[in-house]
Formats: structure tokens, sequence, C-alpha cells
């Protein structure tokens, strides 16, 4: 899996008598098989539009999109994303939801249920297929949306903010459970936040966003979901001396960003 | 710098008008929370005292207000009797089949064309100006077309209700096509959902509660549209019952009549309510 993009920029045409807005001015950006891609940056610095170009909701104005040598036109289920909130079918309960990639492509009920079930076990729901998806937690909520994405096995996961809405405690936990999978299934990742140091901590790659117009403007290649990955805990890794510099580097930029904007 | 002085502790009315504390087990500040049950119960236990109290005092004469005794006599009455040489049950029958058969023809055109109309600006385009044109004007106005154009017998009647519920079903509907979030729509699509099955598996089932309450509030205005349907020509039915009655000065049937069409709506109101739980637990939770 590769996915590719080239010189893409995303302007949004005049309207309400403002001038037209550039959402992604010349954006570059390769994806490899088996790559954690965290793009970070002040709001308005187009992350969100570069994951819906990738997801395939949003056509570029100019430049190129491919996924493995093929262009990428319109949504499809080798992009699997995962969204902040609100996108589980409340009317079904978890297993139907985790089921639900499944069923769109016409997968017999038997079959993917089976799917769904090992999926539902590797995100640690066991046991709550039949609950409704509404009287579950936040983060539990965010589980079921992570495991859905999985069930059809994209070649990669789009994850927009998905731990945004969640405690502290509850994030941290899900950083390491997102990361295990990852490690297990060998998906490529392409992943949104706002928190530098979850961006530090899960990506293999960095890249740091400005806005007006959003671009990209700094790449860091990380070691650290490797080392958690290789055994070491969370939090030491979280509180080594390279960590801690990086972060400190990162949140400069960005500061300097939103200053640059007031 | 001088701080401003702490602000006054509130007034009675302030301290009234703000929300109280809630119990264990309920939530802050729910707009409307609290169980109405009892409430209600000794609200219509209140209505019929001050009814009967009015009338057994003879401070209204019976011709303007019939005692409750006399309607209940009355009701009794036409049971076992009929009214005009028909059966009071097909008096109710008929009126029900009349109602209920306008309800349904309206689902079936009024619901897939209110989904339609949401889903496609072609056929919202087509379609909105004459619904919207007919819709404020009342039934009364446009029942002698009716009966020029269908005639005398079931049809006009059915139609002239059956317009009325149509609008409040197909303008629901079409409000219900907006209730999927957005997210929900495209998670459809990145699984490579086509846009019939965005369609019957994500926009129509989160449009499900607006249907089933423009449901409510379409069966609702047939129910008003009844006795205006059995004005013409009509020899069976409830609303005849009442206008004949009060034709003939017989206020105990007409309330008698209005009280018969009002408990067979509610009945189906809370039959609605209970299949809206059932349907749709999950309205407003997520």
């Amino acid at each position: 899996m590769s996915l590719n993009i080239d010189h893409v920029s995303v302007i949004y045409p005049a309207a309400d008598g403002r001038p037209p807005v550039a959402a992604l001015s010349d954006i570059n950006l390769q994806i490899a098989e088996g790559e954690f891609v965290v793009a970070l940056g002040a709001s308005g610095c187009g992350k969100s539009t570069l994951l819906n170009l990738i997801a395939g909701f949003l056509s570029p104005t100019s430049g190129a999109l491919t996924l493995d040598g093929r262009s990428v036109f319109g949504p499809g289920a080798d992009r699997a994303v995962v969204f902040q909130k609100h996108a589980l079918l409340p009317w079904l309960n978890v297993l139907d939801n985790v089921a639900f990639g499944l069923q769109i492509q016409g997968v017999p009920k038997e079959a993917r249920y089976r799917t769904a079930n090992e999926y539902i076990g590797l995100l640690g729901l066991d046991g709550f297929q039949g609950a409704p998806v509404y009287k579950l937690s936040g983060g539990m909520q965010q589980r079921v949306g992570i495991a859905r994405a999985l069930t059809c096995d994209p070649k990669i996961l789009l994850m927009d903010e998905p731990l945004g809405a969640l405690d502290a405690l509850t994030r941290e936990k899900a950083q390491e459970l997102i990361l295990k999978i990852w490690g297990e299934t060998r998906k490529s990742v392409f992943f949104i936040t706002h928190s530098v140091e979850e961006a530090l901590f899960m990506g293999t790659k960095l890249i740091v966003m400005s806005p007006r117009p959003g671009r990209i403007t700094h790449h860091f290649d990380l070691p650290f979901s490797r080392q958690f990955q290789g055994g070491a805990p969370a939090r030491q890794v979280k509180a080594s001396p390279e960590f801690i510099a990086l972060r400190e580097k990162v949140l400069n930029i960005i500061f300097a960003d939103e200053e640059a904007v007031e | 710098m001088s701080l401003s002085p702490p602000p006054k502790a509130p007034g009675l009315f302030a301290r009234l008008a703000r929300a109280r504390p809630t119990k264990p087990g309920e939530i802050y500040g729910v707009p409307g929370q609290g169980n109405t049950l009892w409430l209600s119960v000794v609200s219509v236990l209140v209505m019929l005292f001050v009814w009967w109290l009015v009338t057994a005092l003879g401070l209204v004469k019976p011709l303007f207000v019939p005692s409750p005794q006399s309607v209940l006599n009355k009701f009794f009455q036409i049971w076992r009797e009929g009214f005009t040489n028909t059966p009071f049950l097909e008096h109710v029958l008929i009126s029900t089949f009349r109602v209920f058969s306008a309800f349904l023809l309206a689902c079936l055109i009024g619901l897939p064309l209110g989904l339609a109309m949401g889903m496609s600006p072609v056929i919202r385009g087509i379609f909105d100006p004459p619904i919207e044109f007919y819709r404020p004007i009342p039934p009364l106005a446009y029942l002698p077309l009716m009966i020029i154009w269908f005639g005398i017998d079931e049809t006009s009647k059915i139609l002239l209700i059956f317009l009325s519920v149509f609008a409040p079903i197909v303008l629901g509907a079409r409000s219900g096509v907006k209730s999927a979030a957005i997210e929900q729509i495209h998670a459809a699509y990145s699984f490579g959902a086509t846009r019939w099955q965005v369609m019957r598996h994500v926009i129509l089932p989160s449009a499900m509660p607006e249907i089933l309450t423009a449901m409510r509030v379409g069966i609702g205005f047939g129910w008003t549209t009844l006795v205006a349907a059995e004005m013409v020509a009509a020899t069976k039915g409830l609303g005849y019952m009442v206008l004949s009655a009060s034709q003939f000065l017989q206020t105990s049937v007409v309330i008698m009549g209005i009280f018969v069409i009002a408990i067979i709506a509610f009945a189906f109101d809370l039959l609605m309510r209970f299949l809206e739980r059932r349907l749709v637990p999950w309205k407003g939770r997520m």
C-alpha cells in the first residue's frame, strides 16, 4: 500500500463577498505501508480538509492523489474513516454497528458477525455485542467506531481526532490500544490530533501544518511509538528527555503559528 | 482599582424562575422533566367536577351545557337504540374507516414523497409549490370543489381528510431526511455504500423519530377534518351525528360525539407513543 499526495491544492471559491480561501496549498505527502502519519497544527490549518481529500469526500482543485498508483476518486472501502463522534448508528446494537461496513458490502449475516466478533474482541468489547451504542461511554463508543472501521480490512485507517472527546485517562488508554491494534493489523494510519503529546507518542511520522494557506511546514520522523511497541512503558517513553525536547520544539512551532494569526 | 460590590442575593422572582435542584436519578435542567400522570388525572377530575357543579346548581340551562349524567344517559340510549336508525357502532366504524383509510393513503404516498423531496432538489422543486399552496387553506374552503369534482360519496370525504393529513406527513418526512449526522452518512459512503444504501441504512432510520411525530400530527388533522368531510350528504358517521344533533339542539348528543371522537383519537395517540418508545428508544440520545 502506498498513498501519494502530489502537489495538491484545495481552494474554496469566493462566497458572500469574501475572497477565495486556500484551504490547502501545494501539499506533498507519501504514506507507505505500515506507517503511522500524524497531522498536527493550529485550527484552520487544513488537517481535516486533508483527511477529507484522502477519504474521497472532497476532490482537489489541483494536484493528484493516488492510492497504489490509482487515482483517488470518491470514498471507498480501502480507506476507512474513524470520526470524532456522532458517526455510530444508534438504532443498531454494538455487533450490528461493527458489522455495518460488511453489511453494506453484502456479506451474509453469519460471516459478517464472525468478522465483527473478532474485532470486538480485539477492541476489548466482548460481552457488549447486544448493548445499544447510545448507552455506552464515550471511550467505548469510540472503540466501536474503530472496530467498525477495521472490519472491512482497509488499506489505510483515517482517524479524525478520534480521541478528542475523551477524558485524559481514557484517552491515554485508547492511545495504547490503537498502537497495539496498529501493531497487530499492520495497517497504515493517517491520524489527526490537537495534542502534541499524542502526536509524538503515536506517530512514526509527524507533519506539522500551518494555516492561511493550509500547508505542511515541518516533517519529523518519530521513534517513540516503536519504543512503546518494543516494550517500554508509555509513561516512561513520554518522560524521556528526547520526547520532552521534541515536544517543546513542536510546541514552539505551533505557538508561533497561533501568534502569527493573531 | 476597587472591585465592584458583590451582586445582591437573587430576589423571590429570580429564585422561582430558576430550575430546582433535582432528585437523584434525574438530570438538572432538562426541560419539562417529571411525571405528569397524577396531575393529569387530577386536572380531568377537577374539570368534570366543575362541569357537574355548574349544571347541578342550575347556573346554565341544559340546552347550553347539559349535565354529565344526561350526556352519559344519552350515550347509553344511543348505544342501545342507535342514532337516526343507524347503530352507534356503525357511526363509529364508518368515521374511523374514513379517517384511517385517508391516513394510510397519506402515509403510503406522503412518506415516500416527503423523503424524496428531502433527498432530491428536482422533486422538491416540483412538489414544493403545490403543497405549500394548498396546505394553509382550510379544508372547508375546498370542500365544494371536492364535491363538484368527486361527487358526494366516500371518495370526496376520504380525499378531503387525506389532503389535511397529507401535508404534515410530507413535511415531517422531508425534514426528517436532515436528521442524519453528516458523519453517519460519510461513514456509510466510506464503506462503499451506494446512494440507495445510504438512504435505506442511514437516512431512513434516522428520520424515523420525525416521521412518527409527523404521523401523530397528521392523524390529528384527520380527526379535525372529519366533521367537515361528513357535512355534505352523509347519513352515517360521528361528524354527521354531531352536526345533525346540533341542528336539532340536542346538545348532549353533540357533547357525547365530541367525547367519542376525542377518546378514539387519544387512544390512537397512546398507541403511537408506545410505538415511538419501542421503535426509536434512541430518540434524542445520540
